[in-house]
């Protein structure tokens, strides 16, 4: 009887080992990869970032139900799902990275520098340098991502408190502040010294101009520079109709991604990117018509996504896991839209584009889909997750964190 | 006689007075679909983190109608906090939108979805102060 039993307990674990396996945690990927769910509902992830034994840290939007929003998670017994979980730091964010024993985490005002131990563990959790402080936050785009240079400097983004840079934010047929008096303290990357304390924006320098919003940013170390993606601006078709349909609307301007080199602008609030004519457009705050091209100094893009699906965190992939066509290229992950309606949302996945020599070989394509749960989205509110951090495991895996309820998902190659 | 035209003349007021409402709903419900659907979704759902949702929020359907009325007119620029979320994204002002359709717009919102609350009259957005 006992042995039937165990007969029995065993075909159940072989069953449920089978279903995971082929689940790959609800996502759609390219054949010969596979998913585990890692963590789940560890609070609103923004973005993650994995010290060299495999220690992922998770930045929480705001504190979870214990009231931590810094996420150490550790998976011991290497089976690609935490097992143990714990947390510190009573303050929202999205910034996090680890280098060495250094961790990095912003708040929407600051950057805090954690120390770790040689298990990786946190050595001041209540102590942290403050390495910038008094950014400038005003709600609207005010979450702080950050990365380093090989050097050790921080870049952080300093979104526009502003869709447009109107007069009056989102007011109909308010015009275009000239110059954008905004683009002095925000709308832009500032870099800091990655260990001087309490500086502020005079200690910093501002290394790149006119950005809306990044939120995704990484060091490409095969380039040796910096590489952003943007959030496009809104409501081209709610204030000018004359100029832009719904379905325009829905379609422009482009997401986009640049390299941004120091003193680079990329055109905010001036211009959008148009896709379809591949022109910067200027704005119809500052006299567009949907054809009229402007800001002619404005870097173009390296590469450009459909409109308001919304990049959240960039990658250039180093490890050698992956096929040889994905090292080096650039992951990004979307967030899903929320302004094509009425049309439906778009965009919750994560993207891939392949790079050689440190340019775009290829266009962009969908690496891992399958995140929000359900085919088609109506609501940003009926996503299951949402795609919002990126970071590369010790292992060359990839995780995939989400600022819904809290998953994260570990994506490997198994040959 | 007298009697007469006046019982037609209240008939055809009361009349007249639901078939506002039926046109009150369908005006807005236009103004919906062009001003707020976007941000707060077609089925008044909102955007988590950045725009509220108007279906089953509390202050939607509450009674403090003045705040309602200030919200379409003015816009609102603060971080808000609405059962238990927060939401950050600035909202548009109305400045144009006429009382009526003011009233219209928020007595479709706060009957829509899953929201069942009084209908807001011309009279209470018109007793609201414009700033």
């Amino acid at each position: 009887m006992k042995k039937i039993q165990n007969l029995f307990l065993l075909s159940i674990i072989m069953m449920a080992c089978t279903v995971n396996a082929q689940d790959n945690a609800g996502l759609r990927l390219p054949a010969g990869f596979s998913a585990t769910l890692f963590a789940n509902n560890i609070g609103s992830s923004r973005h993650i970032s994995i010290t060299k034994s495999g220690i992922v840290f998770a930045k929480l939007n705001a504190p979870n139900k214990e009231g931590k929003a810094i996420i150490r998670l550790e998976d011991a017994n290497k089976d690609g799902i935490a097992d143990k979980i714990n947390g510190w730091g009573n303050y929202g964010g999205t910034g996090i990275y680890v280098r060495d024993k250094n961790l990095y985490a912003s708040s929407d005002q600051g950057i805090f520098l954690y120390q770790l131990n040689d298990q990786d563990e946190v050595v001041n959790p209540t102590t942290p340098k403050v390495i910038v402080k008094d950014l400038i936050d005003r709600r609207q785009h005010s979450s702080k991502s950050i990365t380093l240079d090989p050097q050790g400097n921080i870049y952080v983004n300093i979104g526009a408190y502003s869709n447009a840079c109107q007069e009056k934010d989102r007011m109909p047929g308010s015009k275009g502040m000239m110059p954008c008096p905004i683009l002095d303290s925000a709308g832009g990357i500032w870099k800091f010294d990655g260990q001087k304390e309490n500086q502020v924006y005079g200690d910093g320098k501002r290394y790149a101009t006119g950005l809306r919003n990044v939120i995704g940013l990484d060091w490409n170390t095969q380039t040796n520079s910096l590489f952003v993606t943007q959030h496009g601006r809104d409501q081209l078709n709610s204030f000018y109709p004359q100029y832009y349909s719904d379905n325009q609307n829905a379609e422009l301007p482009a997401e986009t991604m640049y390299e941004v080199k120091e003193g680079d602008d990329c055109g905010w609030p001036y211009v959008y990117y148009d896709p379809y004519q591949k022109k910067k457009i200027l704005s119809p705050e500052y006299g567009g018509d949907g054809k009229k091209e402007g800001a002619p100094n404005a870097l173009n893009p390296t590469m450009s996504f459909p409109a308001h699906m919304a990049p959240m965190s960039l990658l250039f992939y180093k490890g050698t896991q992956f096929p040889e066509r994905y090292q080096q290229g650039a992951f990004i992950a979307f967030h899903g839209s929320w302004n094509r309606a009425p049309l439906p949302q778009e965009g919750y996945f994560v993207a891939f584009v392949p790079y050689k020599n440190g340019k775009p070989s290829g266009e962009w394509e969908i690496f891992a889909n399958g995140f929000a749960g359900t085919e088609i989205v109506t609501n940003p509110r009926l996503a299951k997750a949402r795609p919002c951090g990126l970071a590369e495991g010790p292992d060359g895996s990839l995780y995939v964190c989400d600022d819904n309820k809290g998953a994260i998902f570990k994506i490997s190659f198994n040959k | 006689m007298k009697y007469l035209i006046q019982c037609c003349f209240i008939g055809l007021l009361s009349f007249s007075a639901q078939k506002a409402t039926a046109q009150n709903m369908a005006n807005g419900k236009k103004i919906y679909e062009t001003r707020c659907l976007v941000c707060h979704q077609a089925d008044g759902g909102g955007v988590p983190n950045m725009n509220a949702p108007l279906d089953g929020a509390s202050n939607v359907v509450g009674n403090d109608i003045a705040r309602l009325v200030k919200i379409i007119r003015n816009g609102y620029n603060e971080r808000v906090a609405l059962d238990g979320y927060y939401y950050s994204n600035a909202m548009t002002a109305n400045p144009d939108l006429k009382d009526a359709d003011i009233a219209d717009v928020l007595s479709y919102i706060r009957n829509s979805w899953t929201n069942k609350a009084s209908k807001i009259t011309l009279a209470q957005v018109q007793k609201v102060k414009k700033k």
